[in-house]
């Protein structure tokens, strides 16, 4: 009690506006021009008032207490990975008190035993409930209950840019067990559609997204959560995405809207999990590769020719080979082949791992060519 | 307003930017206009508050950036530091140091250069101490209680990034504390981040050793380390500065000139399936083991800060000296058990030795310019002519094996020394005579002599022969020695303790173990005696009284415990109230003193 008494008062309202430098924003200018009286009266008059009696009775909460508050919701994920530049961990929202969990659909989900770590160091198996491929958004449940939970909802409004934002994830794995997850700060930059890449794969979400000024890309971080100065969930942390334009990384986070909308699709069963339908695909006949019929829901990606004269019959690609990777892409089905040469750019390099008479043979076919949807 | 948005961008100078396209030059165009055009002068009313906030921060950063110490070494880079005390001692990291030797130059935001002199070397915790030399006035920043920090805290930093400050002036950046109580892996065994702050102002090389402050501009920490990952080595949001409590317990050793080693409890721990963390493997030669721990108990908590995960008996552990004793709860079969244990250290001197001879690569580091660096004569190599020290640094350095800076042991000593006498008073130097009552019934009578003491105890008398070897007999029987601890008591107030063996200056212990401030409020200086056959550790408090003495007959053995409760406040070379004596967990007596003399009036 004692220590909530010291945090509110004074402290909380000096530290949310003025203390923080990211926080002075000249927004508190009062002008005497009458335009701009116009304009400020409805801000000024209700900052005053909020700054009165944030002063008299502590109404607004310090960002000490918000981050407090919202990072109890913040789960760490483990799952599969631990290789070079795939990590094996990263971050999750609590959207509901009986544990369900959103985060971003990733390789870390790829794991038999997705491992959840809440903030209180309670340890969870997560069951994986279904995947938007389109939002690479994921939804996880856990058997708990009573969880501190974030109430998802779409913004009334967009935040705009110069928000101020808090951060929330387990970035660089930094946090075990008990241990609260990283904070960060830092402002809303910009709110615009995501152009991006991962390698030589285009991010398939084109939707807006809100660009940090706040150096969220990281191993660990996505999944993690992006609230505003009063601790409501804007955002979630997204995939380590480089621009597709300058190839530098980019620190952005899905907005809540499309949070809302992709869980509400996983959920309600109107997203297929894999492979997602309305991924872009290419026909590996334009390679010379002619695979397996189609005939079953998971058609194994076996070889059945190879056209005479092509990139495929040059490369060394063989009737039997089995198809398990194109690029870095592990694949199970026929249909997962072609959607991972359908992510590829014209031009791009084709490669592929198949396995023939036991053992692993990497195969390179050159560059893919413009192709058309089987 | 959207003037001075666009003056960063150069104003009309940004027009002929060719990386503009020329929908942005229209757009940039129009604005101009709209800016010419409009009323210049707006007079800007912005909230007091607001500004006495600005004002406050702007003063506040000002005041560190004057204790903030660009370190330059010589040719092999260089990196940041922060005064701690205005005769010029300031904390650095030992990864910052350890290229540069003995001697540096420390540069203040005042454009001033100073020789400066290495101290002491933690290099287990990445922490060193330099003094800059010339002046007794220096600015410098407190240390401030690093467990009261939390998460979401406004911090910020003053060093020297990317040696920048070629004007001396450090660079500020700005940030929140994203965690507290996190541990960073050592390399090997040093280089241990334990218990540290992360934050998300930029760390970046040259950072390392420089202050990080609070919104008082207090020194929360020191910044040595940041997660770097595939965007080279620079700060992607995630520093780590040493606490400043672990600082503070490891200040005293380092003022001493030592080389500081870390405590181990002499076992591992493991997490159990249910969570709990159990003792995995315990040496059978640790103290730990003596008090009783087997594999398998429970650690409940150390050091009295709970322990419910691995990482935090390492931070705990990570933050404090070798040699410290501190209270260890566990739990057997359900029960609860406490006890005292004594901290070993995580290396030998030599090990130690090897390291800061070795130097360190930086951990995960920000490490300066990352050029290859020449090494200059370390604590562990001896100062070639290859690299003369300057004159005002050859008079403050002493080397010594063992030692980073024995010079600044012998300062440290005389500083105790000079409290010890002036609690002393104008005492003579007659026998010690103490009477009283023992808590466990009946009466005792001590003297000491300068050539013998004698206890009357109702379990009958013990004397020791003072003018030869003091660990002949542990007397009275059972005590572990409490006779010859009293005697080098009386050896080291009467002489003095450059007088006595061979006595130096250990650094800074809790007053009382079982009840530790993590704050550091209840620190007092220790010093290290070896005389006439045994070995001593003896705990001076801040008014010069000697409060416990910890006397070693064999170095296996459990020493004999003699703490003191001095004499009232104002009451100069008073007796003491009473005496605890102590072995190992058994209490030998309690000795409540209402008569005797130490040494009389002054002849």
């Amino acid at each position: 009690m004692k220590k909530g008494a010291k945090k509110g008062g004074e402290k909380s309202v000096r530290n949310l506006f003025c203390e923080l430098p990211w926080l002075a924003m000249p927004a508190k200018a009062v002008s005497t021009s009458p335009t701009w009286k116009r304009f400020l009266t409805p801000f000024v008059i209700p900052f005053l008032i909020l700054l009165i009696t944030g002063i008299a009775v502590a109404a607004e909460p310090s960002p000490q207490e918000v981050i407090a508050h919202a990072a109890r919701k913040v789960v760490k994920l483990y799952g599969a990975g631990g290789l070079s530049s795939l990590e094996g961990y990263q971050s999750g929202i609590l959207v509901a008190p009986d544990g369900r969990i959103i985060t971003v659909a990733s390789t870390v989900l790829d794991s038999d035993e997705i491992d959840c770590v809440l903030d209180d160091g309670r340890r969870f198996v997560a069951k994986l409930v279904g995947i938007d491929p389109r939002r690479e958004l994921a939804v996880l449940q856990i058997e708990a209950a009573d969880l501190p939970a974030f109430a998802v909802m779409p913004e009334d409004e967009p935040s705009p840019p110069g928000t101020r934002i808090i951060a929330l994830s387990n970035m660089f794995g930094v946090a075990v067990g008990d241990e609260r997850v990283t904070a960060q700060r830092g402002v809303v930059a910009a709110r615009v559609p995501l152009e991006a890449r991962r390698g030589a794969a285009e991010a398939p979400f084109r939707g807006s997204v809100y660009v940090l000024d706040c150096t969220t890309n990281n191993p660990g971080s996505p999944g993690g959560a992006v609230i505003n100065a009063r601790g409501r969930l804007i955002g979630m942390l997204g995939k380590e995405l480089r621009s597709t334009d300058s190839g530098i990384w980019l620190n952005y986070a899905l907005p809540a809207s499309e949070l809302v909308a992709g869980s509400e699709a996983i959920l309600t069963g109107t997203v297929a999990t894999t492979p997602a339908a309305d991924a872009p695909r290419f026909d590996p006949r334009l390679l010379g590769a002619i695979l397996m019929p189609d005939l079953l829901d998971r058609t194994p990606p076996f070889v059945e020719s190879i056209a005479p004269a092509s990139p495929a019959a040059r490369a060394g690609l063989r009737p039997d080979d089995l198809v398990i990777a194109v690029g870095p892409r592990s694949v199970t089905t026929r249909a997962a082949v072609e959607q991972a040469l359908g992510v590829l750019a014209p031009g791009d390099p084709v490669k592929m791992t198949v396995i023939r008479a036991g053992t692993l043979v990497e195969i390179d076919l050159g560059p893919r060519p413009r192709g058309a949807t089987p | 307003m959207i003037f001075s948005l666009l003056t960063p961008f150069g104003g009309t100078g940004a027009l002929r930017s060719c990386l503009l396209t020329p929908c942005d030059c229209l757009r940039l165009a129009i604005l101009a206009a709209v800016v010419l055009i409009a009323p210049r002068a707006v007079a800007i009313d912005v909230d007091p508050a607001v500004l006495e906030a600005e004002a406050k921060r702007v003063a506040v950063i000002e005041r560190a950036s004057a204790t903030a110490v660009a370190i330059f070494a010589g040719d092999s880079g260089g990196g940041s530091g922060v005064l701690v005390s205005p005769d010029g001692y300031a904390l650095t990291n030992f990864h910052v140091v350890e290229p540069a030797g003995v001697a540096m130059t420390g540069g203040l935001s005042d454009g001033r250069l100073y020789d400066a002199v290495l101290v002491g070397l933690d290099p287990t915790g990445d922490v060193a101490l330099v003094k800059l030399l010339g002046r007794d006035d220096f600015p410098f920043a407190v240390l401030a209680d690093s467990d009261a920090v939390e998460q979401g805290d406004w911090c910020f930093a003053a060093g020297n990034p990317f040696l920048l400050a070629t004007d001396l002036v450090p660079s500020i950046s700005a940030g929140i504390v994203s965690g507290t109580h996190r541990y960073q892996f050592p390399a090997g065994t040093i280089l241990e981040y334990a218990d540290c702050i992360q934050v998300d102002a930029a760390i970046n090389p040259g950072n390392s050793g420089g202050g990080l402050f609070d919104a008082a501009g207090r020194i929360i920490g020191v910044n040595g380390r940041a997660s770097f990952e595939k965007r080279g080595r620079v700060n992607v949001g995630a520093g780590y500065a040493i606490s400043s409590n672990q600082l503070r317990n490891f200040l005293g050793c380092l003022k001493g000139g030592r080389l500081c080693d870390h405590a181990t409890l002499g076992a591992t721990v493991a997490s159990a399936a249910d969570g709990r963390v159990v003792i995995s493997d315990i040496l059978e030669s640790s103290d730990a083991w003596r008090r009783g721990l087997r594999i398998d108990d429970e650690i409940v908590s150390l050091a009295g800060r709970p322990v419910r995960t691995v990482n935090a008996f390492k931070n705990v552990l990570g933050t404090l000296p070798s040699g410290w004793q501190v209270p260890i709860v566990y739990r057997r079969n359900g029960r609860r058990e406490e006890a005292l244990v004594r901290l070993a250290g995580v290396h030998t001197q030599a090990e130690l030795a090897a390291i800061v001879g070795r130097g360190a690569e930086p951990p995960d580091g920000p490490r300066e310019d990352g050029t290859p660096r020449e090494r200059g004569p370390g604590p562990g190599r001896k100062p070639g002519p290859a690299r003369e020290l300057p004159e005002a640094v050859r008079a403050v350095y002493e080397a010594r094996p063992g030692f980073t800076n024995y010079h600044f042991n012998v300062v440290e000593r005389d500083r105790v020394s000079r409290g010890i006498a002036a609690a002393r008073g104008t005492a003579g130097k007659g026998p010690w005579v103490l009477e009283g009552k023992l808590d466990e019934g009946g009466e005792f009578r001590i003297e000491v002599s300068d050539s013998v003491a004698v206890i009357d105890l109702p379990t009958g008398t013990s004397e020791l022969d003072t003018t030869g070897e003091l660990d002949a007999s542990p007397v009275p029987p059972g005590s572990g020695g409490m006779l010859a601890a009293l005697v080098v008591w009386r050896r080291l107030v009467n002489d003095g303790p450059a007088a006595v063996g061979r006595t130096t200056y250990l650094g800074t212990a809790p007053v009382d173990p079982r009840q530790i401030d993590p704050a550091g409020g209840d620190l007092v200086d220790v010093l290290e005696t070896a005389v006439a056959g045994i070995e001593a550790r003896v705990a001076v408090d801040l008014r010069g009284q000697i409060v416990r003495v910890d006397l070693w007959t064999s170095p296996d053995a459990d020493p004999c415990e003699l703490r003191i409760t001095p004499a009232k406040a104002g009451e100069t070379a008073g007796l003491p109230q009473r005496f605890d004596v102590w072995r190992g967990a058994e209490r030998f007596g309690t000795f409540l003193i209402d008569g005797g003399t130490l040494g009389g009036a002054a002849p």
